[in-house]
């Protein structure tokens, strides 16, 4: 087996009396596309915060590439190779949409040019070639989760964490991105993505966490985690898989 | 070096005039006007591009004011020496302020409030401390020679200004197209966003921070040497603080050419209204706010932002006749 290139170790946070996420173990192996799912205030997102350094957590240790990653902020993260996208878009609106990808791109490309060109270069393949000039406050909810997708892309990452860059979209909108997804793990770089789409869940993801409550409660393939009876309780309520089972017995 | 074509032939128009006008009364209007586009210039960086807005920069212009003052008459220092120091003052005092503030996660208004508290509590130890003279204030002596950075002529004086606005325009031109420009309007648009790409927000403030106290602390020590007298209300009163936010705003913020633009329309329609009203105390203010109030309702990116607009405006009316002619063809 090989070694997971982020491993989360027993992490729990608090806010107060609340305790958002509980003891939660999960990993990502290397090249692979790993799907975290639950319903609405699981923790997903609280999870993801503290992967990529905005939270802190109470307890529990964040590994990367083998390493004890845990509480190191958000910029050194991404330059380990780390990036995320936002639930919420947050485009820099008053930015051009080239200008927008050039942030994420002078990471790694100290001068203006290089930037230029590498930020030119990820807006192609993004399908946004054509919106570069544009502001970014004038773009479709497609164009600005494709924007929020670009600018961590430029970072050149080597976890990509993708907080349901899929809401919002509309069917034919998610066929388009759906490839992209697709393709950028084929290039290598390892993702781990919330989302809500099961259709694109069950199409590109080959392991799944659910988590509900701020816990694991199941993990697997796809196929495995939707056949999972507690799974199903999660999303439909206590009770819902007897109820079901009778329903289908009438 | 097409990037700076712009600046030359601004700077270079400016150059000029001293060579034409002669009036003493104009120069010296050019010259407070270059000096409080100065101070804006450093507003600009931290608050224009950074969107940090200090209601405090009169921190910086006084440090300025008083090092380079105190050097001089108590120490003995060559007035270039203490204007290059009284700089350095200012730098350093905004890797203080900056520090202190930014580390702590100040942001918004509570940002603006901390540093126009900073300005105010200088204010009041200068206007006791014996070291700047308290209440009475600093005096240089009048040594009219190059070497003691004091001038016979105005056009000399208007031409050391110039060059410090001209070194100011470059130094935010140069920013604009760099890295750090980018993560710095970066931070200004959405922090959060920022960190996630990898800017270091705290880093990258904190920077500008102190490019934006050395330009500002620049135009307090211009201010002392050209009028060679300084007390707390002057360097570290609120009307500096006030101007040097409203002219980049007014002009454009976070673009090069805003406080300079800002600096000689805020400045001739105060002149103008004083002209014409009689020397009525305070007049200039109502003329800044009338001009702010009408900037924000009618072009929020400032004037230089409006003339943006209408030009793009004019490209995109042009054409039409033209394809009006080619349909009736």
């Amino acid at each position: 087996m090989a070694e997971p290139l982020l491993s989360v170790e027993r992490v729990s946070r608090r806010f107060g009396g609340l305790l958002a996420v509980n003891d939660v173990s999960l990993s990502a192996m290397e090249g692979r596309i790993t799907a975290l799912i639950g319903p609405n205030g699981a923790g997903k997102t609280t999870l993801f915060a503290i992967i990529s350094g905005f939270l802190k957590p109470s307890a529990g240790a964040v590994r990367y590439r083998g390493e004890d990653v845990t509480g190191e902020p958000p910029h050194r993260l991404a330059r380990r190779g780390i990036a995320r996208t936002f639930q919420v878009v947050q485009p820099f609106a008053g930015l051009s949409v080239r200008e927008n990808i050039m942030v994420g791109a002078h990471l790694h490309h100290r001068a203006r040019d290089a930037a230029l060109h590498a930020a030119e270069q990820v807006g192609r393949e993004l399908g946004l070639a054509d919106m570069l000039d544009r502001p970014a406050s004038t773009l479709t909810v497609a164009g600005r989760k494709r924007l929020e997708l670009a600018k961590a892309l430029a970072t050149e990452p080597k976890l990509l964490l993708l907080d349901e860059v899929l809401a919002g979209l509309n069917p034919s909108e998610i066929h388009d991105v759906a490839p992209v997804i697709r393709g950028l793990s084929a290039r290598g770089i390892t993702i781990m993505m919330i989302e809500h789409v099961m259709q694109a869940v069950m199409s590109l993801v080959e392991h799944v966490f659910v988590l509900a409550e701020g816990s694991i409660i199941a993990d697997g393939t796809p196929a495995q985690v939707a056949a999972d009876p507690a799974v199903v309780e999660a999303y439909l309520g206590h009770g819902a898989v007897a109820k079901l089972g009778a329903a289908h017995g009438d | 070096m097409k990037a700076f074509a712009p600046i030359a032939v601004v700077i270079a128009l400016l150059a000029v005039v001293p060579l034409i006008v002669h009036s003493n009364v104009t120069l010296n209007f050019l010259v407070v006007a270059l000096m409080i586009a100065l101070a804006g210039q450093g507003w600009n960086v931290l608050g224009g591009y950074g969107g940090q807005y200090s209601f405090g920069h009169a921190a910086f212009f006084g440090t300025g004011t008083y090092v380079t003052a105190i050097l001089q008459v108590r120490y003995g220092v060559n007035a270039w020496v203490a204007f290059g120091l009284g700089i350095a003052a200012g730098a350093a005092l905004g890797a203080l302020i900056g520090g202190l503030t930014f580390r702590s996660g100040l942001r918004g208004s509570y940002f603006a409030l901390v540093t126009l508290a900073f300005a105010e509590v200088l204010r009041i130890l200068a206007s006791v401390a014996p070291i700047t003279g308290a209440g009475v204030g600093t005096l240089i002596k009048l040594d009219l020679h190059a070497q003691a950075l004091q001038f016979q002529s105005r056009a000399a004086f208007y031409w050391v200004i110039l060059a410090l606005v001209a070194l100011a325009l470059v130094i935010t031109r140069l920013i604009e197209r760099s890295r750090f420009g980018a993560w710095l309007t970066a931070v200004r648009e959405n922090e959060d966003a920022a960190r996630a790409l990898g800017v270091d927000a705290t880093t990258v403030k904190l920077a500008a921070m102190v490019v934006s106290g050395a330009i500002t602390a620049a135009a307090g020590c211009f201010y002392v040497q050209y009028f060679l007298f300084v007390d707390s209300g002057i360097a570290y009163g609120t009307w500096i603080s006030i101007e040097a936010l409203l002219t980049p705003i007014i002009g454009g913020a976070g673009t090069v050419f805003g406080p300079l633009l800002g600096a000689l329309v805020v400045k001739s329609l105060g002149e103008a209204a004083q002209m014409v009203a009689g020397d009525a105390p305070g007049l200039d203010l109502v003329v800044y706010g009338a001009v702010l109030i009408l900037v924000i309702g009618f072009t929020p990116r400032g004037l230089i932002g409006g003339l943006d607009e209408l030009r793009k405006r004019l490209r995109r009316a042009e054409p039409r006749p033209v394809a009006q002619e080619a349909s009736h063809g």
